[in-house]
Parts: structure tokens; C-alpha cells; sequence
């Protein structure tokens, strides 16, 4: 492709504005070289476990030791972390972090492709690492997303990536980990008038979704063989055949049955998105094993009648009954107040490390990289943060330093670094 | 019907004084023959007017009109009689908030933002500059006859309507029409019955108004600029307003969707002088005190919702406990208002066709309210309301002969009207079978022996005949004429017809006829008693009445939906112990210290302090601060933008508080008691703000902030230059941030030529708009700005400083903190979320950090939610400045309490623990500015409007409450009442740029 250039002039105006300031994210960590061992922390596993005054080796990248009275070796660079507490790093869940800079800005906008069925639509193609929000995510303790695409009946397919790449291919850690379907609403919302009918395509809807899961079926018991090549059909064989998880963003309760018994009845491996209403259905859910990717504590309640405190409790309920969850946050640069939604739910109710599990260890397994990441443990990637204090607690949840596969992750950004800009005006000023 | 004509008419004529035919302007063509009219009912009980019955009466009309009511009276010579023996009659019924005769509403309606703007009226010729303010329109210049209309309103027994074109916010003069058929001449009785008014605009696409607020200041310019033209030697000739002036002496009747509006419209009347006439909303009794107190007369529907089908289990999930209650005790609504002493009339306004009002009238009967208070509301109430006491409403002598005949009283039994007779003029609905026919009859027809049942409705009866000792039946076909009953049928599948004549003898019937031979056979019918000797009708009687007694399931709180309080909380006294105090005073945080809460104020701070009488909380442990105060919220309003001209200074928040909003109380529970209720940020100059406290039950007058300083919204930047409203909208000014300074600049100068005419004493035409940003240059009102970028932030304070004001508070202000120096300079606050960015191109240099910025440069900083789920954790957002700039705890706690008190000019009041201030106070289980602290109790003016252990059990009552009427819906539904899919209502939660498009 030719690119021409109308305004040769502007452009060069463009990029000395641009060095201008060091507008640019930091450059992506160097493999860890060094060993580590932080000591005396208190140490929050990931799997629902703390150690107090704890002692962690790290070497080539991957968690050597972690426990009590362990000793230091020689060689290891030695973080006294005494009043810290380290935990996993945090994984932020249906996450559009990447995928778009700018919400009101469209040509930063490549989350929502069109059509109705996008199984074929990678995120992972879209996900820019050079995002200048992705590093003010990190910085507040979340190191790995999954890029997940939007809209539609079927949105596309995510992918895991870690937040310190030089491109999507170096960032992803897990590929394609699933497609995403949007279970149809029964109801479709007036704004004028602030009714809630009933959405009269509902059946058809449904109906079109399992046709085409039903053809998708079809064609991936022979892929390409006497027909043309079908990519949308062809993007869904992994899920068909169980190999990746369908996400399938539904709250009311119905309708998390409904399209649970769908994909289980093909074979897919279903996980639920959103779950608004999954207390409601949780025997359901244990029975079917079906895991729920929770959405935003920190929203109102779906409706006048409900819970003044029902998104708030929704984590505390499920860990009651037994069901698999994640606890996630909306949007993009939002991520980074994940720490706080989970926080949310200790306030009411839910045990305090299985609030930290629930962004770390629980959606690792729901996504299927718990072999490596998520919890701290002998033998997994050393990707995990060093707090000053409470993490889910804005009032000490400050992240001094974090690490992905043993590197050490600049945690500087460009709101820090605008900060420190202005901070030297007014220091110029009053001098 | 039997007519016994009497010959002697001249005679007639000469002895009542009527020589003359009625006299018209048009043509006769032919030999003049209409009769007089002359007609004389009798034997009927006659309903005079609801005061007044006269049994066994009888009723003469002449000319169209009533002559006499007697009881016992014989017929006069001349008349024609006509035996209505066990009969009633009642006034035809008068429809005050009709619409019959009149033009469909053409086209128009609300405009999506993808057509973009409509910035001037449609309607052509020199009338008012906007397309909804319609007062030239005259009912009785649009109306014609529509018989099809006329007769389904017959149908329902009215005989008078008071018409109007429902189609724009003032809708021009209503006209009082009958229902007769003859020309339009006669039956238009009344040109400018009344003015009408209304919130909606109708089909005006023009965009001014497209919110509440709008509409509101709509009609407040529009009296001043009536007043304004009527006094003023004229710069324009504006045939609206002279229209306008001219209704304003008639009623005015004002329509509106629910308790609230009609407090809305009839405060807007209060403020010109002009008391309303509600046509409500059916709501009525949920509020009765306040619209009582309004003085208002209500027009009431009677559209009761149908029973929501509640089937599925999660379906029902939609309907709200609300919807649940509003179905329950719509009904009831007449009576309510009726028993609360409010006047009010009815209208069939609304219902899906007007012979439902029957059965919607008995069912308010059922629930209460009283029959001849009903018959007042259709009859005389209306007719006073029109001012056409002296020609309908009831059948004393004059009045126009409208009436109905049935054959029951319709208001406590399923009646059936034979005649609707307007202006002497007969209509006959059914035929007046005066056949008093039992439910069966033993019947013998030559040798064979059958039964006959009989069912349905007089004028539409119908028999079946089967064999004695058999239970198969065939129809019988039959009529009646002139006493004789003429029957045909065949018993059985086969056979021949039996033909039949028969005459009444004693109960039942004798005759003969022809049988399927064609021989002559005799016939007798004799009434045979029901089986367990009552008659099915009071069986069914009998069920209803058992079903009265039924008491209601639902609750009525405060405000009444779910969460709703009981009754409005009481001022307590109340003494604190033992809590860490957050006084945001000098004192700073006081660990185990008391505070005293009495009479609405706080009363002591300090330690070990005791109470007589006072109820003890001990709160050891937790953590007392001053109530939140959000300076940028969007919460209970019906509306957020006007925003269709780049000004609306004139346009009022405090008109539309919504003190429904469920978000009221789930911000009580995040410990927020006072908010700031913006306009919205579609333009550069918004409109006046509203202050409230948060008192969850009261009305939207009784929740404003009461003393506080008058403010008003201004925006800024991407918002304001519709930048993100697509391609359509490139019309409006202005487009850039060069054409936003210039609106100002506009707009102060004309305010300041405005201020300068005015104080010279010159006729000036009060502008409301103008008035408003007068008042900032007066420095008596104040400027909150939504803005972004440094470059927008500096402009508004240089242009501000041109015209010698302040910029009280700059709102979102997120690059702030590049100018934060220039903002202590100038003296202006600001007011930014604690971390949002990025979702526009104008919070690309947004920073976490911002409020500790310019808190450090001495900028008067708080934090604000500009939305209803982040308000409900403001305390954690505060923890942020901590977090990202690292401000102390104490100061940081100060950006959701006292610094926002100051920038509204409250801190007298509200902001801090001291003696002396309102008793605002939040209780929290934890450190305010965990993320693990719970509001645990929440008082404005030391009531409590929120108390955690209080809303779970409210919870789990309010759950019960909505299952019995669940259980009753489906009852309902079991026994066949009509039902209605689910439909939720889901609250608008509006943000800045909240849209009515």
C-alpha cells in the first residue's frame, strides 16, 4: 500500500511535537537476568491462601520458592517487602483495554465489528500495545487482560495478553481462548419513554443462533472438505469441539439457562459473562460446572425492586453457593479501579482472599492459563506485584513494583508523567 | 314499545305558549314538518340530578329541552307518552376532556438527533415563534359532526362533550358540543369552553422545548410576552398571543402525567395568577395532602391498568413493586381523592373506547367511591366546570332534554342503555323491550312439553328450547312488536319449525301458531323458579360483594415505590457516643468523642456529653462525619438537557425534580444528603441548577435546599459543539470553541444592554433568559462549568473578568491542573472526578493526580459523581486524592463535604461537625475512606432517612408485599380478567449529555 502525503509540513510539525514531550510508554522490560527473593511479605497466594512474612525466589522468570523460613541464596537481589503485602498479578477479564484509545474518537475504535456473527473477528489483531492507557492499568497492579471484542450476537474471539509488549504477538499469552456470544435480550429498552418491552425478535433470534451453532457443527466435523471455506463456521470449531471456552454474556437467570443448556447440549464449554441474576440459578451452574465472570460490583441494581446492594453482593453470594467466578470491571482504562470492584465485594461480605482469588487464580483457570499464571506458586511465571499496602483499598493500594515472567514492569505512565510536568511548573513558580 | 299518540297537538302548542317553530338562520326546503318534540315519559325513576330522584316520574320535553319532572304526573295533552315503566333515567353524561369532532394530529412529533435540527416553527403565518404554542386554535372553528364517533360516545350515555384539539403545549379553546346529528350549527352549544394546556408539545417538530424544564419556561415567557403585547405599543403583530390573551379568562385546564406534574403545572399557575384545572394522572392518591393544598378541581381518568401477567416467574421480575401497587389501587383513586376533599369530575379520556368507562366506573364504585358522587362527576361537576350549569348536567326544568334510559342503576350494576336522547332527539341503542322475561319457562306447545332458558341482555336476548327431561337445545328465534311475541324453532336436528304469536297472560305468555305439519297448536309459557331459587345475577352479587371486603395488599409509602418510607421520618434527638468525628473543622478528627443532634441542628460536639431524653447511639468504633455533598449530580429529574439553543438560561432544574427516583435512596446509602442537580452540558449556557437534600418521601418543593444561592450550569468544549452527534447536527452555534467564547460574549452584552434599559426605567419585555445571566452579572447568581481543556478554562475567566464576575466552580475542570494557578488567581473552584479519562478526545490529558493539583495551588477542590452509581461511593472517591497525589485524609475527606458545601455557598449550613449546622450526619461501619465502609445510618436535618438494619427488613416486608400481590394477579388472572405482558420501567440514568433525541 502507497501512502501519500498531503502535508508533508504538518506531519513533520506532527513528530516534533511528539518528541516534544516523551509522549511514548515506557520501553518493555528486559528478561529478568537476576535472581530475586522478596522477604517478609505478607503473601496472598491466588488460591485463597495468605502466608505471613513469606519469602519468594524468582530466577529465569518463573517462581523458584515461595513459604516461610525459607532461606536467600547467594546472588539474589533481596526486596525487603516487611509490612508489604505481594500478590498475583491481577488479570482483567472481558476488558476492551487495547482495543480502543479514544471512546468518542471512531478511528481509535476496534472492538465492535459489524454484522451478526463475528466468530472469525480476533482481538487479539487489534490490540494495540503502544496504548497509552495500558500502562496506567498496570500501574495500579493489573498485568494481564483478555481482549475482548463487543457487540453483535456473536462478537468475536478474545485473546490473553500481558501488558508489556512490543507487539500483539510477543503480548499474547493465550490466543483465541474463546468466542464471545451475546445472549439476545428479551427486552429492548425505549429511552424516550424509559419502558422496558418485550423484545419481539427474541425467538427468531435465539432460533438464528442455533442454526447457525447447528451448521457451524456440521461443517466442523469436516472442515473445508467439499464445501468452500467458511471462516465464520470455521472460527467456531474449537469451541464446538470443547477446545476453548464459549463466553456467553447473559445476567438474567432465564437466559443463563437457556444458553447454558444451548452450548452444553453441543459440546462447547460455556462460562458466563456478566451473571447478574447467577444466585439465582447457582445449583444450575454447580451441576453443569458452568464458571461465571462476574460484572462490575460497582453498578446499580438492574432494576427498582432489587437489592439496593445486590451488585455489591453478588460475589459474596456465589462464593456462599459454591460457584466458580471471576470478579471483572467494564471498559478500558476503567481497569485499572479492579483491585477497588473487588474490594467492593469484601465490604459486603465476601472472605478477603477469595476476593483476591476471584482476579487472580479463578479467572486464570476460567481462561485456561492457571498452568501458568495466577497464583503463586513452585514452578509458575513469576508475574506478581509488591504492594505498599492493601491493595484493594485505594487508601494504601499503592503497587511499587510488579513483574511479568520475572521482569520488572516500569510502572511509570503518561498521567505520571504530566504530573511531574506540571508539578515542576508551580515548582518554578514559587521559587 | 307501546306509543300512544295523542291527536290533539295544535291545542298542545297553544296551552304551553310554543307557537313558534325553533328558530334557525338556514333554510327549510319543503313544507315545514319537523315536530315540537313534545314527548312524556313515564313510570320511570327519574334522576333529576344526583341530589334528586323521582320514582314512578314523569318526565315531559318540548323543543329539545326539559319541561317538567313530576311524580305520578299524568301525560299531557299533546304529548307523545312513552311508558318507561321500570326504567331509569339519568342526565346524559357530559365529557369535559374530549376530543370528538376534531381533525386527526398530523405528523410531526419528536425529532431524532439523525435528522438534525428544526430551530424555527413550521407553522406558517404571524403567529408564536414556537410550532407547540397553539392558543389560536379554536375547537369550535375545527369542528364538524363524526357520526361514528358521536354514536360510540352515545353508546357510553354521554350527551355533551367538551372538545379540544390535544396537540401542543397550549392547545387553543375548547368547544361544547352535543351529540345530536343534525347540523353543526345546533349541536355546538359553547365556543371557548376553556383553555387548554399541556406539557406535551404534540406534533411541533421544532426542538425548543424537548425537555420539561423547557416546556416550563415555554409557558412562563409566554404569559410575560402575552402581558408584555397586550400593554405595549406594538413592535410585531403576533396573532398567538393575542389569541392567548383572550383565552385567559376561561378555565384552564391543564393535562399531566402524574402527581408531580400536576404540582409542577399548578405551581406555574400560582406564579401568573392562574388557578388550573388538572386533568390528572390517576395517581392522585399517592400524594394527597400537596394537591389538595393546591386548590386545584381534577379531571380523573379512569384507565385503570390491566392485571400484569405474572405467569413466569422471571418474566415478572420486570413489573415493579410500584406497577404491582398502581394496579391494585387505581381503582381506589376516586375514592381517595373524593374522601381527601379535592374536587374532581371524570373523564373517559384515555380509555381504549368510551363504553369501558362502565365497567371502570363500577369498579371505582367498588373500591369506594360513592355512586351518587360518580353520577355528580359526569353530570353537574362537569357542566359547572364548563360554565354550562344552565343548559345541561341535570333534567330540572330549561335543560336541554339529554338523557339516557336503562334498565338498571349503571353505577352499581351491569346496565344496559336502550335511548340516548339528545336535545329531545331519540337514539336508540337497543330496542326497549319492555319484556320482562324470566330466566326459563316451562313450556307447552300442543301436546309437548319443553323448557326454555333465556340469557343475555335486554335488546340483544336470547332463548334456547329443549325437549322436557332433555338436555340437548336448539335456538329459538323470536321478537316482539306492539306486546305480541312472535317465536320460531325446531326441537330438534331434524323436524319441522314450530311458528308461534303469544300475548302476556299473568307471568308468563299464551298463544298459538303452526306446527311442522302446518296444524294449529296452542302455546303457553309459564316462569319456572331456578333451581336453588336465586337468580344468577345475585349469585354473582353476592361473590362481589364478599370480594369488597377484601383489604389491600399493597402498601402506600413514601414516596411509593419500592423503598418507599413508611411515613415522612420525624427530627430526632439523638446523642452519639464514642465515635471518631470527622469535623472537618479546626478540630480536626476527634477520636472517642459524642455529638448531640436536636431539633434538626447539631447541637454539642465534645466528650462524655449526656442528653436527657435523647435516643443514644453508641458507635463505638465507627466513624461520624458530615453528610456528602455531590456538586455535579444528575439524579431525580425528569430532564437534563434543553440544549436546542446554544442558550437556556431560562430553563429551571428545580421544575423538574423527580422525587420518585429510586436514586435518592441508594445515595442515602452512600452517605450523600445534599446534591447539586445540573443541567446538562448540551450547550454553552444551561440552565439554573437545583440544590436539594436528599429527603427520600418529601416533594420536589419540599427537598429543595432551602436559602440557598441561585446557580446555573455553562459548558464547554466537544459537548457543547455537538462534536459527537453525528453529521446532521453541523447547524446549530455554535460549532468551535472560537464560536463558544463568542456566545458569551454575546450574551453578557445583551444582558448588561438589558440591566442598563431596566434600571433606566424603560418598558423593557421581561426575558427570562436575559434575567438570568443579568443575575450573574449582578453577581446574584452563579456559574458552575463543565469544562475540559486549559485553552476553554482560561477563556471563561479572562471573558469573565471583561464583565467584571467571578466563575464560581468549574465542573470535570480535568485539565485543571495546568491552570490551577490562574484558577486561585480568579478565585474559581473546581470540581473533577477523582480518575476518569479517556473517553473523549477533550480527557486525553486528564490525570488522577488533578485534584491534588490544584488543591495545592489553592484551589477551592472537590470531587463530584456526575453520575448515579459513582455518587453512591464518593467516600472512596475521595480516598483517590490520597491515592494519586497523596492529599492528607482530612483534606481529601473535604472534597466530598465541606469543599463542595463551599462552592455552593451552603457551608453555613451543611459541610462540617459543628454546633449549630444541620444535622446531616453519616454514620459509617469503618474508616469513611475505606473501600470496606457501609453508611450504617444517614440524617439530613436530624431525621433518619436511611438506616441499614432498618432496609433489610423493609426488604424482605416490601418482598412479601409483592408476592401477595403476585398471588393475586394471578388470582385474577384464574378467574379470566384480561391481563397485560410484563413491561418494565426502567429508569433513564442521565449523565451530561443525556438527550431527550
Amino acid at each position: 500500500m502507497k501512502i501519500s502525503i498531503k502535508y508533508p509540513l504538518a506531519l513533520l510539525l506532527g513528530l516534533l511535537l511528539c518528541t516534544g514531550v516523551r509522549a511514548q510508554n515506557p520501553t518493555p522490560a528486559p528478561q529478568q537476568r537476576e535472581p530475586l527473593a522478596v522477604t517478609g511479605a505478607t503473601l496472598h497466594v491466588g488460591d485463597g491462601t495468605v502466608i505471613d512474612n513469606a519469602t519468594l525466589l524468582v530466577a529465569n522468570g518463573k517462581i523458584e520458592a515461595v513459604g516461610t523460613g525459607l532461606s536467600v541464596p547467594n546472588g539474589y537481589r533481596t526486596v525487603d517487602a516487611t509490612g508489604k503485602h505481594v500478590y498475583p498479578g491481577l488479570i482483567a477479564l472481558n476488558s476492551q483495554l487495547g482495543l480502543t484509545e479514544i471512546g468518542a474518537v471512531r478511528a481509535t475504535n476496534d472492538q465492535r465489528e459489524v454484522g451478526t456473527f463475528n466468530p472469525n473477528a480476533r482481538a487479539l489483531i487489534a490490540f494495540n500495545t503502544d496504548s497509552q492507557v495500558i500502562p496506567t492499568v498496570r500501574s495500579r497492579g493489573v498485568l494481564l487482560a483478555q481482549a475482548t471484542p463487543e457487540g453483535s450476537l456473536v462478537s468475536g474471539r478474545s485473546s490473553i495478553m500481558q501488558l508489556d509488549g512490543w507487539n500483539f504477538e510477543d503480548a499474547a499469552v493465550l490466543a483465541d481462548d474463546g468466542i464471545h456470544v451475546n445472549w439476545p435480550n428479551r427486552n429492548s429498552y425505549n429511552w424516550q419513554t424509559g419502558d422496558l418491552r418485550p423484545n419481539e425478535r427474541y425467538d427468531e433470534q435465539v432460533r438464528e443462533l442455533e442454526t447457525f451453532l447447528q451448521q457451524a457443527i456440521g461443517y466442523c466435523q469436516n472442515p473445508g472438505e467439499g464445501t468452500a471455506r467458511l471462516l465464520k463456521f470455521e472460527a467456531f470449531c474449537e469451541a464446538v469441539n470443547g477446545n476453548s471456552n464459549v463466553y456467553l454474556h447473559a445476567d438474567e437467570a432465564r437466559d443463563i439457562q437457556a444458553g447454558v443448556l444451548l452450548f452444553k447440549n453441543i459440546g462447547a464449554k460455556p462460562v458466563i459473562v456478566g451473571g447478574y441474576q447467577a444466585y439465582l440459578v447457582t445449583d444450575f451452574l454447580k451441576r453443569h460446572e458452568v464458571p461465571v465472570i462476574l460484572s462490575s460490583t460497582q453498578a446499580l441494581p438492574d432494576s427498582q425492586d432489587d437489592a439496593i446492594d445486590q451488585p455489591y453482593r453478588n460475589p459474596a453470594l456465589l462464593a456462599e453457593a459454591g460457584v466458580d467466578f471471576a470478579i471483572s470491571h467494564e471498559g478500558y482504562w476503567q481497569q485499572r479501579n479492579l483491585p477497588f470492584v473487588a474490594g467492593q465485594a469484601v465490604g459486603f461480605g465476601l472472605d478477603y482472599e477469595k476476593a483476591v482469588q476471584a482476579m487472580t487464580l479463578a479467572p486464570a483457570r476460567i481462561v485456561g492459563i492457571d498452568q501458568d499464571y495466577g497464583s503463586i506458586a513452585t514452578g509458575k511465571s513469576a508475574t506478581f506485584l509488591i504492594v505498599s499496602g492493601d491493595l484493594l483499598d485505594m487508601r494504601s493500594s499503592e503497587v511499587e513494583e510488579a513483574f511479568i515472567d520475572g521482569r520488572s514492569i516500569n510502572l511509570d505512565n503518561k498521567q505520571a508523567e504530566l504530573y511531574r510536568k506540571f508539578k515542576e511548573k508551580y515548582r518554578r513558580e514559587t521559587r | 314499545m307501546t306509543h300512544c299518540i295523542r291527536p290533539l297537538l295544535l291545542l298542545a302548542f297553544l296551552l304551553s305558549g310554543f307557537a313558534l317553530s325553533a328558530q334557525t338562520t338556514y333554510p327549510y326546503n319543503g313544507v315545514y314538518d319537523e315536530p315540537t318534540g313534545f314527548y312524556a315519559f313515564t313510570g320511570a325513576t327519574v334522576h333529576v340530578s344526583p341530589e334528586r330522584t323521582v320514582e314512578n316520574a314523569t318526565l315531559t320535553i318540548r323543543n329539545g329541552k326539559v319541561e317538567s319532572v313530576t311524580a305520578g304526573g299524568t301525560v299531557p295533552r299533546g304529548a307523545v307518552a312513552v311508558d318507561l315503566t321500570g326504567k331509569h333515567v339519568y342526565p346524559s353524561f357530559i365529557e369535559v376532556y374530549g376530543d370528538y369532532g376534531m381533525p386527526e394530529i398530523e405528523g410531526g412529533g419528536r425529532r431524532s438527533r439523525r435528522d438534525g435540527p428544526q430551530m424555527e416553527s413550521n407553522t406558517e403565518g404571524a403567529y408564536a415563534w414556537n410550532q407547540a404554542m397553539r392558543p389560536e386554535t379554536d375547537a369550535a372553528r375545527l369542528f364538524t359532526i363524526d357520526e361514528k364517533k358521536a354514536k360510540a360516545l352515545r353508546e357510553a350515555g354521554f350527551g355533551t362533550v367538551s372538545t379540544h384539539h390535544h396537540d401542543g403545549i397550549s392547545r387553543g379553546s375548547a368547544a361544547v358540543v352535543t351529540l345530536a346529528e343534525d347540523s353543526d350549527n345546533e349541536v355546538l352549544l359553547k365556543r371557548n369552553a376553556a383553555h387548554h394546556l399541556s406539557f406535551d408539545k404534540g406534533s411541533s417538530g421544532q426542538d425548543y422545548p424537548n425537555s420539561r424544564m423547557g416546556t416550563i419556561a415555554l409557558l412562563r415567557q409566554t404569559y410575560l410576552d402575552a402581558d408584555w403585547y397586550g400593554k405595549k405599543s406594538r413592535e410585531e403583530t403576533n396573532l398567538s398571543l393575542e389569541a392567548w390573551q383572550n383565552l385567559q379568562s376561561l378555565p384552564q385546564i391543564f393535562a399531566v402525567d402524574s402527581w408531580q406534574d400536576a404540582l409542577r403545572a399548578d405551581k406555574v399557575g400560582d406564579e401568573f395568577g392562574k388557578q388550573y384545572i388538572i386533568r390528572g394522572s390517576g395517581d392522585e392518591y399517592q400524594r394527597l395532602e400537596p394537591l389538595k393544598a393546591s386548590g386545584a378541581t381534577f379531571i380523573l381518568p379512569l384507565d385503570f391498568p390491566e392485571t400484569y401477567d405474572v405467569s413466569d416467574p422471571f418474566a415478572a421480575d420486570l413489573v415493579s413493586l410500584a406497577q404491582l401497587r398502581h394496579w391494585e389501587r387505581a381503582p381506589g383513586n376516586v375514592a381517595a381523592v373524593d374522601s381527601a376533599g379535592i374536587p374532581f369530575v371524570l373523564t373517559a379520556d384515555g380509555l381504549e373506547k368510551p363504553t369501558d368507562l362502565h365497567e371502570a366506573m363500577r369498579k371505582a364504585i367498588k373500591a369506594g367511591a360513592a355512586p351518587d358522587r360518580v353520577l355528580a362527576a359526569l353530570t353537574t361537576g362537569p357542566a359547572q366546570l364548563l360554565g354550562i350549569s344552565d343548559r345541561v348536567g341535570t333534567l330540572e326544568k330549561g335543560k336541554l332534554a339529554n338523557f339516557i334510559v336503562t334498565d338498571k342503576d349503571p353505577f352499581t350494576e351491569k346496565a344496559t342503555i336502550y335511548q340516548n336522547w339528545v336535545q329531545g332527539r331519540a337514539f336508540e341503542l337497543k330496542d326497549l323491550d319492555n319484556l320482562d322475561l324470566a330466566d326459563a319457562y316451562d313450556i307447552t306447545v300442543g301436546a309437548d312439553r319443553f323448557v326454555g332458558e333465556v340469557s343475555g341482555e335486554p335488546g340483544s336476548r336470547k332463548m334456547k328450547i329443549s325437549p322436557a327431561g332433555d338436555t340437548t337445545s336448539t335456538e329459538v328465534n323470536f321478537s316482539e312488536s306492539g306486546g305480541v311475541l312472535t317465536l320460531r324453532f325446531r326441537p330438534g336436528k331434524e323436524g319441522g319449525f314450530y311458528r308461534i304469536n303469544a300475548t302476556p297472560q299473568g307471568e308468563g305468555y299464551t298463544g298459538s301458531g303452526r306446527g311442522p305439519d302446518g296444524r294449529l297448536v296452542t302455546f303457553s309459557a309459564t316462569p319456572r323458579p331456578a333451581s336453588d331459587g336465586t337468580r344468577e345475577d345475585d349469585k354473582k352479587k353476592k361473590e362481589e360483594s364478599e370480594e369488597d371486603r377484601k383489604p389491600y395488599a399493597s402498601r402506600l409509602t413514601y414516596p411509593n415505590i419500592a423503598y418507599g418510607l413508611p411515613g415522612h421520618p420525624t427530627t430526632r434527638k439523638v446523642l452519639f457516643r464514642n465515635a471518631t468525628v470527622w469535623t472537618n473543622e479546626e478540630d480536626g478528627i476527634l477520636q472517642e468523642t459524642d455529638v448531640l443532634i436536636e431539633n434538626g441542628k447539631i447541637s454539642r460536639v465534645g466528650k462524655s456529653l449526656s442528653a436527657a431524653g435523647a435516643e443514644i447511639i453508641d458507635a463505638t468504633g465507627m466513624h461520624l462525619t458530615s453528610g456528602i455533598i455531590d456538586e455535579h449530580s444528575h439524579i431525580a429529574l425528569l430532564d437534563v438537557n434543553e440544549g436546542t439553543q446554544s442558550s437556556t438560561a431560562e430553563v429551571r432544574m428545580a421544575d423538574v425534580v423527580d422525587a420518585v427516583d429510586e436514586n435518592i435512596y441508594r445515595q442515602l446509602a452512600g452517605g450523600v444528603t445534599t446534591s447539586q442537580l445540573l443541567h446538562g452540558s448540551a450547550n454553552p449556557i444551561g440552565g439554573q441548577s437545583a440544590i436539594f437534600k436528599l429527603r427520600w418521601g418529601a416533594t420536589p418543593e419540599e427537598m429543595m435546599f432551602q436559602g440557598a444561592d441561585p446557580f446555573i450550569k455553562f459548558a464547554l468544549g466537544e459537548n457543547v459543539k455537538q462534536s459527537n452527534w453525528g453529521d446532521a447536527n453541523r447547524i446549530r452555534y455554535p460549532q468551535t470553541r472560537m464560536g463558544v467564547e463568542q456566545i458569551f460574549e454575546n450574551y453578557f452584552s445583551r444582558a448588561a444592554e438589558y440591566g442598563r434599559a431596566k434600571q433606566a426605567g424603560e418598558d423593557v419585555r421581561r426575558d427570562l433568559e436575559l434575567e438570568a445571566l443579568l443575575e450573574i452579572l449582578n453577581d446574584e447568581r452563579f456559574i458552575t462549568a463543565h469544562s475540559y481543556q486549559q485553552g476553554e478554562i482560561n477563556m471563561l475567566m479572562e471573558l469573565a473578568e471583561r464583565h467584571d464576575f467571578r466563575v464560581n466552580t468549574f465542573t470535570h475542570i480535568l485539565e485543571g491542573y495546568k491552570v490551577a494557578d490562574k484558577m486561585a488567581e480568579h478565585g474559581a473552584a473546581g470540581s473533577t472526578f477523582s480518575d476518569w479519562w479517556a473517553y473523549k478526545f477533550e480527557v486525553n490529558e486528564a490525570i488522577p493526580y488533578n485534584g491534588a493539583l490544584m488543591h495545592e495551588q489553592g484551589v477551592l477542590t472537590g470531587f463530584n459523581s456526575d453520575d448515579a452509581e459513582m455518587a453512591r461511593r464518593l467516600n472512596q472517591e475521595a480516598a483517590k486524592a490520597v491515592l494519586f497525589g497523596g492529599v492528607s485524609e482530612e483534606e481529601a475527606w473535604k472534597f466530598v463535604t465541606l469543599n463542595p458545601a463551599k462552592m455552593l455557598h451552603i457551608d453555613d449550613r451543611v459541610g462540617s461537625i459543628k454546633a449549630g449546622k444541620d444535622a446531616d450526619l453519616v454514620l459509617w461501619n469503618d474508616h469513611p475512606m475505606s473501600i470496606y465502609a457501609r453508611a450504617e445510618r444517614t440524617y439530613i436535618d436530624g431525621k433518619e432517612y436511611f438506616n441499614r438494619t432498618e432496609n433489610e427488613s423493609r426488604r424482605e416486608a416490601m418482598l412479601q408485599e409483592r408476592n401477595a400481590l403476585i398471588q393475586a394477579s394471578l388470582d385474577d388472572k384464574n378467574k379470566g380478567g384480561k391481563t397485560q405482558t410484563p413491561r418494565g420501567n426502567s429508569r433513564r440514568l442521565l449523565h451530561c449529555n443525556s438527550e431527550n433525541h
